[in-house]
């Protein structure tokens, strides 16, 4: 549990809480705007419709990639999808060659090729998905052979076997190796649907990414339990491996719909990148979703951009003219990975850097607490207090500017009044000082009496204590305690009002 | 070109085909039970061009210039990704080596843009590629590491993210390059997929230099090795500096991967890393050995595929060095004598057999054993009765037709002896290994009831599990440790109902 997000004295979860959602998609759409900030300021290239479309066809095929990509990250069998990408090779191949050599049997036309060769991709990745994961589990059980390596050797062998046929069958076929790992979205979205002005590849991205919806609309509760829990979706009838093959089928079948648009390789970083992020910034299934096709789809819009911008931007200046732009497959991978890298840092529960502001207030707040009870103590036993910061900082511990920095907020908020160097207690940080000194020695007695702890053990404990004893806790123990004038060392128990 | 490492890798070169020579050609499997062979002629109509029996010969006895320093080069790449899998495999780190592979892509890609800067046309200069690759896929493994330590990401999502995301940035860079007019022509392409045609002695140096700074590293550090691979966490409270000694370890799988960027290109690098480790798993338990038939079969493996796709030009070499080492593993994994399955399976069957036989010999002993006196040698007294299969039927929850069999296998291993129609007699050693058997088996179910506190109801059930298991020396200790409950028995009395009924196992 996250120290800072439960009972600490800001009570930082509700806030964050609140502000999750705020905070997440302003993060996102600030990084859109910068990018379209960027494009404003180099516009090289005119946007017209291919660029739409590129966008378009990109974000289906991302967030057509995402939904399988949530359950294989919660699997965590993430590179099972890294596995999936290479071996999907050899069945976009295999597609190809019976396409092909139907068409030149004369049983299809090639006016129906393409829907042909697509049908048989479709269901060639379905087997194909389903084989690498028996392969993998095979090599794995039978010559019990640890599972990623058993993984590594079931990938690299499908993956060579789809190359050497691609070198083989390349006069045969048309296809070039470097369009299937890699993808050229920029000439997929020029081969369009006849009648219609849309590209193939944004068609079928779409529809896999309506039947994949589809499916994690129907499966919703079987897919939550089996992924969280294999153990217990058995228990209740479901079959967790059935549903393995399943995800694996469909994330096959999804990684070939896209390849066209991403290449086989970057569809990694669509499966994965997304649902990676989404886990930083939420613990909700349904939430996780929903992030996880925001996060594809704004990728690939910002991949895009880009890839249009960035190239000339930073090789103007470096003397190549001759750069325009770049690979928008690539830059989509890079897009998802600093995304991923944003939600890193700025989460609102999770993030690096939000954590560590957590975690300084929290420890601010801990010393300017410390001060308080110092000051009251020393009060209670000379009458006055008046201490200079280095003085404080010597009889609490630590560093003197954490110090100067608590006191500056004691100061401001009224708790402490500065007198020349000396700060003293004013009479609401005398209220709150005495409130945290009765938790203190409340927490004393508390352990005094059921903890059979010997009198100098107590302290330290009770100073860790303190700052997390609410008035409701405080009152609890009061009741609890018969006696509550005195803590264990004879000194008087500061009442909690008056 | 007259440093020390090169000279040591021009004496490595020397060595390999020395060696390589006479071993390869017999290690050469028949062209025509080739795998790689038979899925291409599945798959396809046309055939492969078959070579000439010149070329085979030509090729096998590595008189091209160029096959010649492909195949010492690859081989070479081979034995170092053998010995360096064997340990990330220890570590299940197999998979960290395709992340390195996929990250050294924007390497190559900034190592030629900054080459060029410095000095145009200068980018194509192979060292600084290949530094800038090593770099680059280090940057990969301090990425991964970052995002475990500082994330709730696992490993996994972590792997599959920074392959991806510098696989992409390389995809992007590639296509810089291209656009730069010295860059079109600088044939970064052929690392990903690897082509070793364009390989030249001077990769070769190189090559041989990385491979053998690897082996040696590998050699001075051995001890730590073995221990990091086995228990880091010992390792790291006996003091050992494991976060360095993983880094170096990561360093060296860098290192393999990119002297295989040439051969095989990053996508299929990882394939030498995994396979020969995971093959020569098989082959044995002890470490020492493991790393050197790994090291043996990853090179074995290398110099075959590229022979192969030098007799076949339309085969690439890379795939077909991945596809050779695949064949090594199947084959180590069929019959491996540690662990193949072959063994495996052959050890199995051994220890069912040892079971029905030791089941059937105390029943025998079990039925015989009210009518002789408990006192006196019990193996003279067991040979002379006549037991019937309807006697024993009763003794166990067996089959009539399981116990028929197990009677004609002790039969035949002269256990018993078939005196008239269905009636058998213990021979003098059946009855000896009757005795030894029942023995056991009350040792263990008195142990359990002394020791494990099982209630003798039970007892017989976990006895008839571990009993076929016994080792002599802890039947030793438990006779010694019981021989005072029962001094004058060679067999205590059984602590429950000898029947069916009791034995809850088959």
């Amino acid at each position: 549990m996250n120290q800072s997000t439960t009972i600490s004295p800001n009570d930082s979860k509700r806030r964050w809480g609140y502000a999750r959602v705020s905070v997440v998609s302003l993060s996102l759409i600030a990084l859109a705007v910068a990018s379209l900030a960027l494009r404003r300021v180099m516009i090289a290239k005119e946007w017209d419709s291919n660029d739409t479309w590129t966008v378009a066809t990109a974000a289906l095929a991302a967030m057509a990639c995402a939904l399988p990509g949530v359950f294989l990250v919660m699997r965590r069998q993430s590179m099972m999808g890294d596995a999936l990408a290479h071996t999907t090779l050899p069945g976009i191949v295999v597609a190809f060659l019976i396409a092909h050599a139907m068409q030149q049997a004369g049983w299809i036309s090639s006016a129906t090729y393409d829907s042909w060769r697509h049908a048989a991709m479709f269901f060639g990745a379905l087997v194909i998905g389903v084989v690498s994961a028996i392969l993998t589990e095979w090599v794995q059980k039978l010559g019990r052979v640890e599972a990623s390596a058993a993984l590594g050797v079931v990938f690299t062998t499908l993956f060579a076997v789809g190359l050497l046929l691609i070198r083989l069958k390349a006069d045969q076929v048309h296809i070039d190796p470097d369009c299937v790992l890699y993808g050229i979205i920029e000439t997929t979205v020029m081969d369009t649907i006849p009648n219609a002005d849309v590209p193939r590849a944004a068609v079928v991205n779409g529809l896999v990414l309506l039947a994949n919806l589809l499916l994690v609309a129907i499966f919703f509760k079987e897919l939550r339990i089996s992924a969280f829990d294999p153990a217990i979706s058995t228990a209740m009838g479901i079959n967790a491996q059935a549903m393995h093959y399943a995800l694996m089928a469909v994330t096959a079948a999804t990684l070939v719909s896209a390849f066209e648009s991403v290449g086989s390789i970057l569809v990694i970083a669509m499966l994965i990148a997304p649902a990676a992020t989404a886990h930083l910034l939420t613990d909700r299934l349904d939430h996780l979703i929903a992030i996880s096709l925001t996060v594809a789809a704004l990728s690939a819009f910002m991949g895009h951009l880009m890839a249009i911008t960035l190239p000339a931007m930073v090789f103007t200046p470096l003397g190549y003219p001759e750069v325009v732009d770049t690979n928008t497959a690539g830059m989509m991978a890079v897009a998802a990975g600093g995304l991923f890298v944003v939600a890193a840092l700025f989460g609102p529960r999770y993030g690096v850097v939000s954590k560590a502001i957590d975690q300084a207030r929290l420890t601010q707040s801990i010393i300017a607490e410390d001060i308080l009870g110092l000051l009251y103590r020393l009060e209670e036993e000379s009458g006055t207090a008046a201490l200079a910061i280095n003085q404080l900082t010597a009889m609490i511990g630590g560093r003197t500017w954490p110090t100067y920095f608590a006191v500056r907020g004691l100061a401001s908020s009224g708790d402490v009044a500065t007198r020349g160097n000396n700060c003293e207690l004013s009479d609401s940080g005398r209220e709150k000082a005495k409130r945290l000194v009765r938790a203190h020695r409340l927490w004393e007695s508390y352990m005094a009496k059921h903890f059979d702890l010997p009198a100098d053990h107590l302290h330290e404990t009770a100073a860790l204590v303190e700052h997390f004893l609410g008035a409701e806790l405080r009152e609890e123990l009061a009741a609890e305690l018969e006696d509550t004038a005195e803590d264990p060392h004879g000194r008087l128990i500061p009442p909690e009002q008056g | 070109m007259n440093s020390v490492p090169t000279r040591i890798g021009f004496a490595l070169v020397v060595v390999a085909v020395w060696f390589g020579n006479p071993s390869g050609a017999a290690a050469e499997p028949p062209h025509d039970t080739h795998p790689s062979r038979a899925t291409a002629r599945s798959l396809s109509r046309d055939r492969l061009e078959w070579p000439s029996w010149d070329d085979v010969t030509r090729t096998l006895l590595l008189r091209d210039y160029n096959t010649r320093i492909v195949a010492i080069g690859t081989t070479m790449l081979g034995v170092a990704a053998g010995i360096v899998g064997v340990f990330t495999l220890l570590r299940r780190r197999s998979l960290l080596g395709d992340v390195i592979s996929h990250s050294t892509l924007p390497g190559i890609a900034i190592a030629f843009l900054v080459m060029e800067a410095i000095e145009p046309g200068g980018g194509k200069w192979l060292p600084g590629l290949l530094i800038g690759a090593w770099l680059a896929g280090l940057a990969g493994i301090v990425c991964t590491k970052l995002i475990l330590r500082f994330t709730r990401i696992k490993e996994d999502a972590a792997l599959a993210i920074v392959l991806s995301v510098f696989f992409g940035a390389g995809m992007a860079l590639f296509k810089v390059v291209q656009d730069i007019p010295s860059g079109s022509q600088a044939g970064l392409n052929h690392f990903i997929l690897g082509k070793t045609a364009s390989m030249v002695l001077a990769d070769v140096w190189i090559i041989a230099e990385v491979s053998l700074a690897i082996v040696v590293i590998i050699g001075l550090l051995y001890k730590e090795f073995t221990l990091l691979s086995f228990d880091d966490k010992f390792a790291a409270s006996q003091g050992w500096p494991i976060f360095r000694l993983d880094l170096l370890l990561m360093l060296l799988v860098a290192g393999v991967t990119v002297i295989g960027l040439q051969s095989v290109g990053l996508l299929l690098v990882v394939a030498m890393l995994i396979t020969p480790a995971a093959a020569a798993r098989f082959w044995s338990d002890r470490l020492g050995r493991t790393t050197l038939i790994a090291a043996l079969l990853g090179g074995s493996g290398a110099f075959c595929g590229v022979l192969i796709s030098a007799m076949f030009p339309r085969l690439a070499a890379g795939p077909v060095i991945v596809l050779t080492g695949v064949c090594f593993f199947l084959v180590s994994m069929s019959f491996g004598v540690r662990r193949g399955v072959v063994v495996r399976v052959a050890m199995h069957r051994q220890l069912k057999a040892a079971v029905g036989r030791q089941h059937i010999l105390r029943a025998l002993f079990e039925f015989l054993e009210p009518q002789c006196n408990p006192t006196a040698p019990m193996s003279a007294q067991l040979v002379n009765h006549i037991v019937s299969a309807s006697d024993l039927q009763p003794m166990r929850s067996w089959t009539p037709k399981r116990l028929r069999r197990l009677l004609r296998v002790a039969e035949r291993s002269d256990f018993i002896a078939a005196v008239r129609a269905g009636g058998y007699r213990l021979t003098t050693r059946g009855a000896e290994l009757a005795h030894r058997v029942v023995r056991n088996h009350r040792l263990w179910e008195l142990y359990l009831i002394e020791y494990a506190d099982i209630a003798p109801s039970h007892v017989d059930r976990d006895a008839d599990d571990i009993e076929h298991l016994l080792a002599p020396d802890i039947v030793e200790s438990l006779e010694q440790l019981l021989s005072q409950r029962y001094p004058h028995m060679t067999v205590p009395p059984s602590p429950h109902a000898i029947d069916a009924t009791s034995e809850l196992t088959t």
